[in-house]
């Protein structure tokens, strides 16, 4: 009887610790993301690429010597479904951090439960309201519009423009552009000399345009999303104004070029370098990782990448940084080791992240490039 | 503000003006058929525009030819609207079919994003892109197109509603279907045919507006609240009520945005609507209700 009853307990010991070995060895990621809904877009390229960094990675071995896997719940680009879907990662699938949302909203939306579960979040979405102020455990991946704000007013300081006029979109995009336009044109000494704003379905600009033609700037910024830039710059050919237009990189496609047609002659506008691989310098520390990640998911899926992925890539880029630099994959230690990631080359940009800052990149994730002959070229 | 800054927004006006002025044309017709408002017509205008895009894309069609085809597939369209899910529930009252019109172009916006997807699309335009200068503003070929075939398209249905029998007999529709059909009027065969020519209206429309301003799955939306209230604001029932109306709402927002501030232009022309529609509920151009008992 007692003897039976050790057997039974040394199994029971035997299979607990199987169990906990073997949770040992696998390490659990999620990721919240909008595959469908209005921001697939978004978060479709954003689940191919950790789909295929999964296989990628399990292929060679795993993250030192731990398995990867990646758990996604797509939020459909709804809230509630995203507070849902947080949750469960948090409780019940017990993953040591989390990679999205794909929008801002439902970055917002989820980002305190990750404080209090004290679990790394590392957002793909843009609002500098993620990360200012800082949250220690929440982290986000894209280019912030003041880095293309600062990176445009830098290259009219070279050019000697000091009269700006700024065209926006009335959406949420082109407001967060507005405002950060109007507190950084006064700060770095130049005039706001016209502030235009334009409905996202508006099909004629050349009402505003000719407002702006009026104040007589010395170059106009536009910021908006497609399909309104196209027709700005179609408007702006149309009334013969020549002064030397800007566009946000919200509009760094070909899709732009292609609505535009001659009118986007050039134009010049902040892009990252995901979008233009071909043209960055050899030595430039981004060039390896950028054609790694442009060959792979070419090879994965027969599709051209997008910046959108590239926001999932870097994030789980550097959380696997972390891991390895600190290796543990407990997820406070993941927190502090992303904290410390200095000069990590990514798609999107060189990250260093401190406790300060948790966005990690700054105006040298953009190029300015130029539109000339229907394709993008470096204006340097 | 000087005189050719002026003279810029009136000729964006007037050119957006067309584009709600020929939906507007659109709803009048059929209301003046049926005593339906079709707020399906944006959904026409949309087809119009994409169908020509995708007939040079695909088909490899030279641009009069695709916008001829999308014209007319665009009127087989009005016909099948008309013919599947209007007439199947005639009879009803004229609430229930404008509700079926809601339904129709949320299912004809549906498969239009399916089949062609979410991204705007440009067609050339008809005669070159060169602006031509005129009293300091600049005015695009395009425009002209725009302007000169709505006026046409404009005089083509007054003479037909005022000077032909089958135009009158559509009218006589629109005032009592029973005793239409009494005096021997085909009221099916006109409620057909006011489908197809509002359809033609809007396609046309559509296919001389894309390359001003673009098209996509969605642009019907916004064309159809807009060519209501050109409507609205002109008369409903008005065919020239509807184009003067969509002239002018144009031209206010055009103002409005220009003069006033460009973040109310939407809300500045609509006040305008509103105001105007408390001193003349009837429209500029509409006769005031008399019931007679």
């Amino acid at each position: 009887m007692k003897f039976a009853r050790l057997i039974a307990l040394a199994l029971l010991a035997l299979v607990l610790a199987a169990g906990c070995s073997k949770e040992s060895e696998t390490l659990k990621i999620g990721a919240v993301l909008s595959v469908t809904g209005p921001a697939s877009f978004l978060g479709e390229p954003e689940k191919n690429t950790l789909m295929m960094l999964q296989d990628e990675i399990n292929a060679k071995g795993g993250v030192d010597g731990r398995k990867l896997e990646i758990i996604v719940y797509d939020d459909e680009s709804d809230v509630n479904k995203c507070v849902m879907a947080a949750k469960k990662l948090l409780e019940q699938d017990k993953v040591a951090a989390v990679i999205g949302p794909s929008i801002s909203g439902n970055t917002l939306a989820i980002m305190k439960s990750f404080s209090q579960a004290q679990v790394p979040l590392v957002s793909c979405a843009a609002s500098e309201k993620i990360i200012s102020p800082v949250d220690p455990w929440v982290f986000n991946t894209p280019q912030l519009d003041r880095h293309a704000v600062l990176k445009i007013l830098q290259d009219f300081k070279k050019k000697g423009y000091s009269k700006v006029a700024i065209l926006t979109v009335s959406d949420g995009y082109g407001q967060s552009g507005r405002a950060v336009l109007q507190e950084l044109i006064p700060a770095q000494g130049m005039t706001l000399a016209a502030d235009e704003v334009y409905g996202p379905k508006d099909t004629d600009m050349t009402a505003q345009l000719t407002k702006i033609k009026a104040a007589g700037p010395d170059a106009i910024v536009c910021w908006g999303t497609n399909p309104g830039p196209a027709v700005v710059a179609r408007n702006r050919v149309q009334l013969g104004i020549d002064t030397p237009l800007y566009m946000s990189h919200g509009v760094a496609s070909k899709k732009f070029i292609e609505l535009a047609g001659d009118a986007a002659q050039g134009i010049v506008l902040p892009a990252g370098r995901l979008a233009l691989i071909d043209q960055v310098p050899d030595n430039h520390p981004q060039k390896a990782v950028l054609v790694a990640y442009r060959d792979m998911y070419a090879k994965k899926y027969n599709a051209p990448v997008s910046t959108f992925g590239g926001y999932a890539w870097d994030g789980l880029q550097l959380v696997l940084n972390a891991v390895k630099a600190g290796k543990s994959a407990l997820p406070k230690d993941i927190r502090d080791n992303l904290e410390k990631t200095k000069d990590f080359a990514a798609t999107t940009g060189l990250y260093t992240y401190s406790p300060a800052n948790h966005n990690g990149l700054d105006e040298s994730a953009f190029v300015m490039v130029v539109i000339d002959k229907g394709d993008w070229k470096v204006a340097e | 503000m000087d005189l050719a800054s002026l003279l810029q927004f009136a000729i964006s006006g007037l050119t957006v003006g067309a584009t709600y002025g020929l939906t507007a044309l659109g709803f009048t017709i059929i209301f003046n058929t049926t005593g339906v408002i079709n707020f399906a017509q944006g959904e026409f205008v949309m087809l119009g525009g994409m169908m020509s895009v995708f007939a040079m894309r695909a088909l490899g069609l030279p641009e009069p030819a695709a916008v001829a085809l999308a014209v007319t597939a665009t009127v087989i369209v009005g016909a099948l609207v008309e013919r599947l899910a209007i007439r199947p529930v005639s009879g009803r009252p004229a609430m229930d079919l404008v509700i079926i019109t809601i339904g129709v172009s949320i299912l004809a916006r549906g498969l239009a994003m399916l089949v062609w997807g979410k991204d705007t699309f440009a067609l050339p335009p008809f005669s070159g892109d060169t602006p031509l200068p005129f009293l300091g503003a600049a005015l695009m070929p395009q425009s002209l197109w725009v302007l000169a075939i709505s006026l046409g398209l404009l005089a083509g249905l007054k003479y037909f509603f005022s000077a032909t029998l089958t135009g009158k007999a559509m009218l006589a529709c629109s005032f009592d279907a029973k005793a239409a059909s009494l005096v021997g009027i085909g009221v099916r065969r006109m409620v057909l045919l006011s489908f197809m020519i509002s359809a033609f209206v809007g396609a046309v429309g559509g296919a001389i507006l894309a390359p001003l301003t673009m098209t996509s799955y969605d642009v019907g939306v916004l064309l159809g609240l807009k060519g209501f209230a050109a409507c609205i604001l002109g008369g409903l029932g008005n065919p020239f009520g509807a184009a003067v109306g969509g002239l002018i709402l144009g031209v206010l927002e055009s103002l409005g945005a220009g003069l006033v501030s460009s973040a109310y232009k939407d809300a500045l022309a609509f006040v305008i609507l509103l105001a105007l529609l408390f001193v003349r509920p009837q429209g500029l151009f509409g006769k005031p209700e008399s019931k007679r008992v």
